[in-house]
């Protein structure tokens, strides 16, 4: 059983008809609920919805509060490669794109770390493009050990896995582990995807779960908005989620809501998921699991984010930078272009203006 | 004195406090001050030395007594491992043990916990064990060198109040240990109650930490234990009068 099977339970399912019945009443009913079921998860996120955002937004608060109080937990990413085996239309990685390809050594990750710690933030991620073969698993343990020296809490965004693969970076010091779908609908995974490793649906389907079972503390996965039909994506999105966390009790799981952004491969997105959409997504995502982790990247401008921290983020980055040895040398092309460039300390000034607590380390290492 | 025993040292207050979800970790001081609490839980993982202005302990007073937990930690050997490196950070000995191995509801692992404790009391913590409430375990915990019993009232966060409470009931009447009410109480008459029930003391962190006025709630919270307390030791004192009535009923019958 893999969350195949779930997602195979509405091969047929017909969401249009179902929007088109959703009722003010059952929209009421389901902001009120104590226990949201997936329809109600879905009612909220159907158009109509939009006219009762400010009960949501208010729900979600609530929630937020109670599970999380007033902290925001914060974290940095490091790129340590941009090499790539995949083309994927929408990145600034892939493989066709003519960019300058650098992977750090391991030293240059150290300089890259040593800088980063000055934030005094112990919370890192770091990421490479979808290589095996030019950063293979020997790497990735390479640079685990050279970051458990600055951070308490390391994670990775790096090509799919096995289980034993992922059990050995745990056992190096990896304890979370980022994998987004990107898109759920499987055709528009096809188009987007056209070759590499990457083209494997069903293979990256099922990488959080090989992450959980390897041990890893938290997941999280995510939807790439902008491919697929917003509404499917963002229901399939917290079904997996519910699936992951309703099965691996033990990991803590977490939500990100990336949306497009303009990457050097000049992709334009199928769908414009706006701020009013944005919002009511992140406010679903909280009202059907209350205790998940919504994570905000700097992707976000930051008169938007801060907005957001008063409703259910509980993740940010801050002072992130995406290109590889960005943090010193910044010769790169980016991943993504950053909307919010503050620094660190701004953001965190910023975070404590607006009564919230930034929270540096979250985690010991044991 | 009425006083709260919990190892080797005795507390005056019954409340104890938390450190988590504040808006600004400048409001423990006067949640401390306000409340009289004398004890306070922090999270290791929150303990970040390098960085004091990032650093919980520096919002705590030297003369709380601090009670580190585990959170995080999701068998008895990351509990031990994280209490052993709490105790080398300056933290004392006492300990919180949370073995947690569901983040959905955050229940604790009694199992988990129970050996958690057999190793940490042998090497000298005084240890405190959140717990789901149960007779048994408690009797176990006991036995195997705990301080005091921490059975939750209902799920962290939930200000549910005492969801448990006929649970809680034995483990009041059967424990040789002081009980603590941890988790769930969000009301200051969920913690009366508790405190009315026999309970010996109650820990409250997210009710108090995401009031809107949280030293004037940790207030309202040290008035309501102190009342239910109150109530409690008249209980006590009227079933023990009623015990040694001085003219019998059955007097007359010269047994």
């Amino acid at each position: 059983m893999s969350f195949l099977d779930v997602l195979q339970e509405y091969k047929d399912f017909d969401f249009e008809n179902y929007l088109e019945s959703v009722s003010d009443e059952m929209i009421k009913k389901a902001i009120n609920k104590k226990k949201l079921n997936k329809f109600d998860f879905l009612t909220l996120l159907s158009p109509k919805a939009k006219n009762h955002l400010e009960e949501m937004a208010r729900r979600a608060h609530e929630i937020t509060v109670a599970n999380f109080g007033y902290t925001i937990n914060l974290y940095l990413p490091i790129y340590v490669s941009n090499y790539c085996n995949s083309d994927c239309s929408y990145c600034g990685f892939s493989k066709k794109n003519r960019i300058q390809r650098k992977k750090l050594s391991l030293s240059e990750v150290e300089i890259e770390a040593k800088e980063i710690a000055k934030s005094g933030i112990k919370n890192i991620l770091f990421l490479t493009g979808e290589s095996k073969k030019i950063t293979p698993i020997s790497y990735l343990i390479d640079v685990t050990k050279i970051l458990k020296k600055y951070f308490s809490f390391v994670s990775i965004e790096v090509f799919p896995m096995s289980e034993e693969e992922y059990a050995k970076l745990h056992l190096a010091g990896v304890d979370g582990l980022t994998v987004y779908q990107e898109v759920y609908d499987r055709d528009i995974y096809k188009k987007v995807h056209t070759s590499g490793e990457k083209t494997n649906y069903e293979y990256r389907l099922q990488t959080p779960q090989r992450g959980a079972k390897a041990g890893m503390r938290s997941i999280n996965i995510g939807s790439l908005f902008g491919l697929g039909e917003i509404v499917s994506e963002a229901f399939f999105s917290g079904l997996h989620a519910s699936y992951l966390s309703d099965k691996y009790l033990e990991c803590e799981f977490g939500l990100s809501i990336p949306r497009i952004n303009d990457a050097e491969g000049h992709f334009k997105p199928n769908k414009i998921v706006d701020d009013v959409t944005f919002v009511q997504i992140m406010c679903a995502y909280r009202l059907f699991l209350p205790r998940v982790e919504i994570n905000i990247s700097t992707r976000e401008e930051a008169s938007f984010r801060e907005n957001l921290l008063g409703i259910c983020a509980t993740k940010f980055s801050a002072g992130s930078k995406t290109e590889v040895g960005g943090y010193t040398k910044a010769k790169t092309e980016p991943q993504f272009e950053i909307s919010d460039d503050r620094s660190t300390q701004e953001v965190i000034q910023r975070i404590q203006e607006l009564g919230y607590e930034p929270v540096y380390k979250n985690w010991e290492s044991i | 004195m009425d006083m709260l025993k919990l190892g080797e040292t005795e507390f005056s207050s019954r409340l104890l406090s938390g450190t988590g979800k504040f808006r600004d970790k400048n409001e423990i001081k006067e949640v401390l001050e306000k409340s009289g609490s004398q004890i306070i839980t922090v999270a290791l993982r929150r303990v970040n030395l390098e960085n004091p202005t990032d650093n919980i302990l520096n919002y705590i007073p030297k003369h709380i007594t601090l009670l580190p937990n585990t959170s995080g930690a999701r068998d008895a050997k990351e509990a031990v491992r994280i209490a052993r490196i709490a105790k080398e950070a300056g933290c004392g000995n006492f300990v919180k043990i949370e073995v947690i191995c569901d983040a959905k509801y955050l229940m604790p692992d009694n199992e988990e916990t129970l050996k958690a404790t057999k190793i940490l009391a042998k090497e000298g913590f005084v240890v405190l064990p959140y717990i789901m409430p149960d007779i048994i375990i408690c009797k176990k915990l006991e036995d195997a060198g705990a301080s005091a019993v921490m059975p939750l009232g209902s799920p962290i966060g939930s200000n549910a109040g005492l969801q448990t409470k006929s649970l809680l009931e034995m483990v009041i009447e059967n424990s040789n240990l002081p009980v603590i009410v941890d988790a769930g109480i969000g009301r200051p008459s969920h913690a009366c109650e508790a405190m009315e029930m026999g309970a010996d003391g109650v820990l409250i962190n997210t009710a108090i930490a995401t009031a809107s006025n949280p030293a004037k709630m940790a207030e309202a919270f040290s008035l309501a234990i102190k009342a239910g307390r109150a109530a409690h030791l008249l209980k006590l004192q009227e079933e023990s009068r009623y015990a040694n009535a001085s003219s019998p009923l059955t007097g007359f019958l010269n047994l």
